[in-house]
C-alpha cells in the first residue's frame, strides 16, 4: 500500500479503510517455502492436513521471495547462510513479516555457547515480528504464533509507515 | 576372515620400517603409518590382491595437542572379495593411523584411490587444516570460503563478528582449557 503511506499528516486515523485493509492482509499472510533445519519439519506438519494452516488464510506457500509476506525462520541460521537470509529478506515486496521459529532462531539455541558458526539470534540479521519459543515448536506453537502476527497487522495503520518505524527500531538498538 | 595381526604381517615384510606402529588395545586395533609412505600404503591395501580394501567407510581427524602432532584415521573396508564369493569369511577391516606435524601439517591424498576420500579430505582441511597433497580441488566444503582458522582444533579462537553480525563470547568463558 506504499501508494497512501506517507501522504498524510501523522494522527490522521482512516478507520474504515485500516480495517477493510488489515482485514485483506492478515487473512492472505503468504509464507515462502524457506526451512533451513530440523523446525522446518514442523512446519511442513502445519501446512499439511492435519493442523492445516490454510485455514487461517497463510497456506499458499509461495517459492519466491518475491511474492511473500512472511517469512518463517524454521530452522538454524549459520554465519554462512546469514547473507542469502538477508538477501531473501531483502527480495521480499513490503509489508513484510518475520517470524524467528524455534530456540536457535531465536537466540542460537543449543549452539549458543559452542557453537561456532551459528549465528545467535536471527534479529541480528533481520527484523522479527514475531518469536516461537519451543525445540522444535508443537505446530499448534506456529499457529499461534501466526495468529499473533494476525493480531499484530490488524492493529497496523496506513498513516504510519511500519517499514521506517522498524528501520528506526533497528537502530535505536544497534 | 583376515586377521589384524595377518594384514600387519604382510604390510610389514612388504614396507618394514614404515609400519611405525600396531596397537591392539583399546577398541579397534590400527596400524600407524608414517606419513612419507602413507601415499604407496595406501596403493597396496587397494590394489595389492591380498589386500584389495575398495571402501574407506571414513576419515577421521584428530588433533594430538598435547604431542603438538595432528593425526588422520582412514577406516578401510573390503567388498569385493565378499561380494564375488557370498563368504561373509572373507569381510576384513583395518584401521590405519597416520600422524602428521601440526605446524604445517601435510598428508598425501587418497582422492585417485578412493573416491569417497574427496569429500573426507576437504571436511578434514575445512575442519582441521590439514593439508592433503595431490587433491584434486582442496577448498572448504562446510564453512565459508573466507572463514578464519579451522574449527575443530581444540586450540580454536571463536569469531567475536563475522560480517558484522556480532558473536558470543560466552564460549571463551566457558570453554575448556588445554
Amino acid at each position: 500500500m506504499s501508494w497512501i503511506e506517507n501522504r498524510f499528516e501523522e494522527g490522521l486515523m482512516m478507520t474504515s479503510l485500516d480495517w477493510a485493509l488489515n482485514w485483506a492482509r492478515s487473512s492472505s499472510v503468504w509464507p515462502m517455502t524457506f526451512g533451513i533445519a530440523c523446525c522446518a519439519i514442523e512446519m511442513m506438519a502445519v501446512g499439511a492436513s492435519r493442523f492445516d494452516i490454510d485455514r487461517f488464510g497463510a497456506g499458499a506457500f509461495r517459492a519466491t521471495p518475491r511474492q511473500s509476506d512472511l517469512m518463517i525462520v524454521a530452522g538454524t541460521v549459520t554465519y554462512k547462510m546469514a547473507s542469502r537470509l538477508k538477501r531473501l529478506y531483502n527480495q521480499m515486496p513490503d509489508p513484510k513479516y518475520v517470524m524467528a521459529m524455534g530456540a536457535c532462531t531465536i537466540g542460537g539455541g543449543p549452539y549458543f555457547k559452542h557453537g561456532y558458526h551459528v549465528v545467535k539470534g536471527v534479529d541480528l540479521i533481520v527484523p522479527v515480528d514475531i518469536y516461537i519459543p519451543g525445540c522444535p515448536p508443537r505446530p499448534e506453537a506456529l499457529l499461534e504464533g501466526l495468529m499473533r502476527l494476525q493480531d499484530k497487522i490488524r492493529h497496523e495503520s496506513r498513516a504510519i509507515d511500519r517499514v521506517a518505524q522498524d528501520n528506526q527500531a533497528r537502530l535505536a538498538r544497534v | 576372515m583376515q586377521s589384524f595381526e595377518e594384514i600387519c604381517q604382510v604390510l610389514k615384510t612388504e614396507f618394514g620400517e614404515a609400519i611405525e606402529d600396531t596397537v591392539t588395545e583399546g577398541c579397534r586395533p590400527y596400524a600407524v603409518v608414517s606419513v612419507g609412505r602413507w601415499g604407496d600404503v595406501a596403493k597396496f591395501l587397494r590394489n595389492d590382491p591380498r589386500m584389495r580394501f575398495d571402501l574407506l567407510r571414513c576419515i577421521s581427524a584428530i588433533d594430538l595437542l598435547e604431542d603438538d602432532k595432528l593425526a588422520c584415521v582412514y577406516e578401510l573396508g573390503a567388498l569385493s572379495a565378499i561380494s564375488a564369493t557370498a563368504d561373509m569369511s572373507l569381510e576384513r577391516e583395518l584401521a590405519v593411523r597416520v600422524i602428521t606435524d601440526r605446524t604445517d601439517p601435510h598428508i598425501a591424498s587418497v582422492a585417485h584411490l578412493w573416491a569417497a576420500a574427496d569429500w573426507h579430505e576437504r571436511e578434514a582441511f575445512d575442519m582441521m587444516g590439514i593439508v592433503f597433497d595431490g587433491h584434486p580441488n582442496l577448498e572448504r566444503i562446510l564453512c565459508p570460503e573466507d572463514w578464519v582458522g579451522y574449527p575443530l582444533r581444540k586450540d580454536y579462537k571463536f569469531p567475536l563478528e563475522y560480517h558484522g553480525i556480532p558473536a558470543t563470547t560466552e564460549h571463551e568463558l566457558t570453554s575448556p582449557k588445554h
